[in-house]
């Protein structure tokens, strides 16, 4: 599972030795983040984002736990246990703005952590599994995000709900009973509140389940490194503990300093302030749009306004549910042998000057009214994503010549690895 | 018991019958953990509404409730209902006459569901001054879908005409809906 030269574990007090014979929980964690686990040495900033996603995940949990203690999920009173929370609760305006605040914060850092991921083919072999397991993660961290955004039972709350529930009447035939199943009426009410409740406060927990076995498939081949260039001998690694911790433990303190800033300075900055406003079944807000790191995936559904063969609305479905699928597919679209990005040039070109732009310009077009030019722009940026993963990256793959890499990643630290010049099985003198 | 080779043991049957039996057992479980996320009684039983439509003078409209959603109840106008009938039956996406979305006699009065065929969103133009869309009738604000003076999809992403719900005349000034 690990390599040979990883550090064993050593317990010194008789506690420690005692513990490790009944229940080797120590050894566990020291072997999973701790000496135990030895990684490339040569990890940028970059790899800092799935430690800070696993901080950010227990930010939600604790928070989210807290506040349960003080929200009522009854759709006559949900609103104003909310603002009970704001004004009465000791600390409550602080808990539910870390809580709003670091759900923006959690998708941040899954974002980055995902274009990493892209960027530096972490997704190939010997990784799919890490890879297919966090697409897992990340679709039931939206449908946590989702359910979660409902519960203040404001405006945004409620027509979030009908709109999202309403995703799933485009299936022909059971669409229609399906909505009426999912919500437990024919529109969004108490009996969908409730059970919205029931699951946000399951689902993180079933998250951090599929986060145990992610981080399980990560240690098996061991961490990827911006060379893509696979460990080789003891000189490419550090220590987990303590280089990677001291590591994070500085990425997460910007990360607090940022995190910190919105919930204390601008804790409304991501939010929408019709959800102030107390669900009306009635009544429409004006400018309906999700969560901003829903954007995306929202243009993509809005971007399909023509009916070919199937009606438009189920384009627009299936098109929002295949952009996330579609990357369950990668590592076999992806075919070249060649990992990171930076030594792939036609590879960076699409990623840089193709993908990232697309991205963008679906962020904002999801966030903007469904109006002229953003449907048109939606279209066109819906076009490329599906165009780069299914035929850009097989073509790339294909025809490009990557560049000569490092032949270990102590020469790409170091500038030379005497063993490169010397044979595998030589010891340098140093 | 002899075993014959190839043959059945008693050992078997026992085997396969305690572990169908376990599994149909298992299944049965599942049939009121699904059907407890059904509407239940009390939802189910809003399902009549009845409006007096006497106050809607022509070209206004009113919103009433049924099943908790918003129901459009318009009284046309003859400009309104021109408009309507102008228009080609066949060149619609979802084909329907203003005669077939209306009750006998009372071509005038149009009962829809405020609800957008294509997310659920209720859309404007019941209301005074509201944005009616390109179409004159309802504009639903979410995804930009349009419908004309018969609530009939016109442009956009909905599929479908706004839905009339099934309702009856009591009289000549009361509906009653579901």
């Amino acid at each position: 599972m690990s390599f040979p030269w990883a550090r064993q574990y050593q317990p010194k007090a008789p506690l420690m030795r005692y513990l490790d014979e009944k229940l080797p929980l120590p050894r566990f964690v020291y072997n999973a983040v701790g000496a135990g686990y030895p990684v490339p040495r040569n990890l940028n900033y970059m790899w800092n984002f799935g430690v800070l996603a696993g901080f950010a995940l227990m930010v939600q949990i604790i928070t989210g736990v807290v506040l349960a203690m003080h929200y009522s999920a009854n759709a006559l009173v949900a609103f104003e246990s909310v603002e009970h929370i704001m004004r009465d609760v000791n600390w409550g305006w602080m808990l539910r703005y870390a809580h709003a605040n670091g759900a923006s914060f959690f998708f941040l850092v899954i974002y980055i952590h995902i274009f990493r991921g892209l960027f530096y083919s972490s997704y190939k072999a010997p990784r799919e599994m890490i890879w297919l397991i966090g697409v897992v993660i990340f679709l039931l961290t939206m449908a946590t995000a989702f359910m979660g955004y409902v519960l203040p039972w404001g405006q945004m709350s409620y027509w979030g709900a009908k709109v999202i529930t309403g995703l799933f009447s485009a299936i022909p035939l059971v669409g229609e009973p399906l909505q009426i199943w999912l919500l437990g009426g024919f529109a969004p009410d108490n009996a969908a509140l409730n059970r919205f409740y029931s699951l946000h406060f399951l689902l993180p927990f079933v998250i951090l389940g599929t986060v145990i076995l992610h981080i399980w498939a990560l240690h098996i081949p061991g961490s990827s490194n911006p060379t893509g260039v696979e460990v080789k001998s003891e000189s490419d690694t550090v220590p987990f503990h303590p280089y990677y911790t001291a590591k994070d433990g500085f990425g997460l303190g910007v990360f607090l300093l940022l995190y910190t800033a919105f919930v204390f300075f601008m804790p409304n900055a991501l939010g929408h302030a019709d959800n102030y406003i107390p669900a009306n079944p009635l009544s429409t807000p004006a400018h309906i749009v999700p969560e901003w790191y829903f954007w995306p995936f929202y243009a993509i559904l809005r971007a399909f306004t023509f009916d070919f063969i199937l009606p438009a609305k189920l384009w627009g479905v299936l098109a929002m549910f295949s952009a996330i699928l579609v990357w369950f597919f990668l590592p076999w679209l992806d075919r070249s042998p060649v990992r990171s990005g930076h030594y792939r040039p036609l590879f960076r070109k699409f990623f840089w000057f193709g993908l990232i732009p697309t991205m963008a310009v679906l962020f904002w077009c999801g966030g903007a009214p469904a109006e002229e030019p953003y449907v048109m722009l939606s279209q066109i940026a819906t076009a490329y994503y599906f165009l780069h993963f299914l035929v850009i990256l097989p073509l790339v793959s294909a025809i490009e010549r990557p560049e000569a890499l490092p032949y270990s990643i102590t020469e790409a630290v170091l500038g030379e690895d005497k063993k490169a010049v010397l044979g595998e099985n030589t010891t340098p003198a140093t | 018991m002899a075993e014959g080779a190839g043959g059945v043991r008693r050992r078997d049957f026992i085997e396969i019958a305690a572990v169908s039996a376990a599994g149909v057992g298992g299944l049965a479980v599942l049939v009121p953990l699904i059907s407890q996320m059904a509407p239940s009684k009390d939802v189910l039983a809003e399902s009549s509404t009845e409006i007096d439509i006497s106050a809607i003078q022509p070209g206004q409209a009113i919103k009433a409730v049924f099943r908790k959603q918003p129901v459009f109840v318009r009284n046309l106008t003859p400009q309104e209902i021109a408009e309507a009938d102008a228009v080609s039956v066949s060149s619609l996406r979802d084909p329907q006459s203003l005669e077939e979305r209306t009750k006998e006699g009372h071509t005038n009065i149009l009962v829809t569901m405020g609800v957008c065929t294509h997310l659920g969103c209720v859309p404007l133009g019941a209301a005074e001054g509201e944005n009616r869309g390109e179409f004159g009738g309802y504009f639903c604000p979410c995804h930009g879908s349009h419908y004309d003076t018969a609530g009939r999809i016109r442009k956009g992403p909905a599929p479908a005409n706004l839905l009339v719900p099934e309702y009856e005349f009591s009289s000549d000034t009361t509906i009653v809906i579901g």
